[in-house]
């Protein structure tokens, strides 16, 4: 069985599948994180007005469709290979969703809810920190969750830019035809997105559930 | 005292004015209603009020002094603050929502309890029970009364309420409008509530205040706007109905005589309206109604004549 000898080739390479894997999680929440630190505070300050509102929600659901290899690929002429570019294009890749789910989070905010903010004299800070982000938590989550999974799974193809990762087990795989080993990279990375998809759709829920 | 001196608002983009050179006095401890039909700018006018609208000419005095030297924070943490949708906030427990200006004004820990506790009791809600609910978990009614509780937090001098029993059934409304007219009463407020329903003006204001395209057509108590519209606009606002609306605010005991000598029929109680009066003479075709009080005393008599008379009598 594949699988089987997958496994145990992991067994017999610790060091070289963990340290692949951990790159691989490593490349994941980097970008997360720093696309995170872009399009939330970005998202805040769009959504104050609706026209900005409008641009973003387009100009997000427009990079969305672009195919992740291409994003990969787009900034090798510009970075170069290694994990730099890898890490850019994964920020590229997950900022829209992040964006759109930010900005969208915030508007559908009933305005009499901030009318009442206002009229009872709490400052845009108070209403920033004690209104809108917690009722947009849940929308931002869905948006970290469809760019978890945008990310995961655009992290294996970084290996093509010299990114490292899982996806070096797959492109190894393809170029010797070792279906074993083309496995050991592509399981964990589906099981990564089965997990961040699960587990952030609870929290989704759960917070969602909350109010 | 709020005084509006030749306040005007035209907001960006609009030709004409949402409030135009409006001149309004409101007493303290007094309601006063804004009505008028949609869009004539009750809320354009309550909202500059706690600065939530900028007049574009003209001033705002609370208590003498120009709002638009106040800072509009501290301005509105003293001023309640009631809307139709409540806008409580779905994500805070009714403690919290109620809290939500002694919070802004730093108030410690066991002050806010206590008030808390004494503001859902005064709202008629029990804090033992709706302390830790979430607003999705109350009805409509109950969350038009945490938002009125949250609204008093502070014990503001000032309430402004835009159409605050807009979305709430007609059976609550009416029993809402009561109960937050005794509050309100209670622990005098001055209070701007700007409602559509003519109803509701007349039972909840000791003036009215008729708006009609940004301007004021008549201010005055609901008695003498219903005896002497200023206008046509006026009187057709106020429905043909306008002389029997005017009786239910007039008491038995102001219009009755002595009572008579040979008592018969059925009898009203001094505190009744006079449109009960009419009620019940017409419902027995009698000349008049003998007026007693809960005890049974006899003291006074209502003829039909007077009864009629009231209209033009009493302003
Ligand atoms: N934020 C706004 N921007 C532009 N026009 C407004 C705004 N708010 C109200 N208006 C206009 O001002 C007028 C008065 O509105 P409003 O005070 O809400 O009336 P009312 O409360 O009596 O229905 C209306 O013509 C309305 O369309
Ligand atoms: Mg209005």
């Amino acid at each position: 069985m594949i699988v089987v000898e997958a496994f145990n080739w992991i067994l017999a390479h610790q060091t070289e599948f963990f340290s692949a894997f951990n790159r691989h999680l490593a490349l994941c929440l980097i970008s997360l994180a720093i696309a995170s630190a872009i399009a939330l505070p970005l998202g805040f300050w769009v959504a104050r007005s609706q026209k900005a509102s409008f641009v973003a929600i387009n100009i997000a659901g427009s990079l969305r469709s672009i195919p992740s290899l291409a994003i990969l690929a787009g900034t090798m002429p510009f970075l170069g290979i290694g994990l730099l570019p890898s890490v850019v294009a994964l920020v590229v890749l997950a900022v829209p969703p992040l964006l759109l789910n930010t900005v969208v989070g915030i508007r559908e905010i009933e305005p009499s809810i901030i009318d009442a903010a206002d009229g009872m004299g709490m400052g845009r800070r108070e209403i920033l920190w004690q209104v809108e982000l917690p009722l947009a938590v849940p929308s931002i989550i869905a948006g970290i969750r469809t760019g978890a999974i945008q990310v995961i799974g655009g992290a294996a193809l970084a290996s093509f830019i010299g990114g490292g990762g899982l996806g070096d087990f797959i492109n190894a795989g393809i170029a010797i035809m070792n279906m074993p080993r083309l496995v050991v990279g592509a399981l964990p990375i589906a099981l990564l997105a089965i997990f961040a998809e699960v587990f952030f759709g609870w929290l989704q829920r759960w917070l969602t559930q909350r109010r | 005292m709020i005084k509006l001196e030749h306040v005007t608002k035209n907001y960006e983009g609009s030709g004409r004015h949402a409030v135009d050179g409006l001149d309004l006095d409101i007493e303290n401890g007094t309601t006063v209603a804004l009505i008028g039909p949609s869009g004539c700018g009750k809320t354009t006018t309550m909202r500059m009020i706690n600065r939530l609208e900028q007049p574009s000419a003209g001033r705002v005095l609370v208590n003498g002094e120009d709002i638009s030297g106040i800072d509009p924070r501290d301005l509105r943490r003293r001023i309640g603050y009631v809307i139709q949708q409540v806008g409580l906030f779905p994500h805070m427990t009714i403690e919290r929502n109620v809290a939500t200006v002694p919070r802004l004004l730093g108030w410690d820990k066991a002050r806010t309890g206590r008030r808390i506790d004494e503001l859902l009791d005064l709202v008629g809600l029990d804090p033992a029970v709706m302390r830790k609910r979430l607003p999705h978990e109350l009805s409509g009614g109950q969350r038009q009364r945490v938002g009125f509780a949250r609204a008093l937090a502070a014990d503001p001098e000032i309430m402004l309420m835009d159409e605050p029993f807009g979305a709430i059934d007609p059976i609550t409304r009416v029993k809402l409008q009561d109960e937050f007219r005794l509050i309100l009463k209670k622990v005098s407020k001055t209070v701007v509530m700007v409602t559509h329903d003519l109803d509701e003006a007349i039972k909840m204001g000791d003036r009215i205040a008729i708006m009609r395209d940004g301007r004021l057509l008549q201010y005055d108590t609901p008695q003498a706007i219903l005896a002497k519209p200023a206008d046509d606009f006026v009187r057709s606002f106020l429905g043909k109905d306008r002389a029997i609306k005017r009786l239910s605010l007039i008491e038995v005991e102001s219009m009755m005589s002595p009572a008579r000598e040979n008592p018969k029929g059925a009898t009203v109680y001094p505190g009744d309206s006079l449109h009960i009066a009419l009620s019940t003479i017409i419902a027995d075709d009698l000349e008049g109604v003998d007026v007693v009080t809960v005890d049974g005393h006899r003291v006074g008599y209502l003829s039909r004549d007077a009864l009629f008379a009231a209209h033009t009598a009493a302003g």
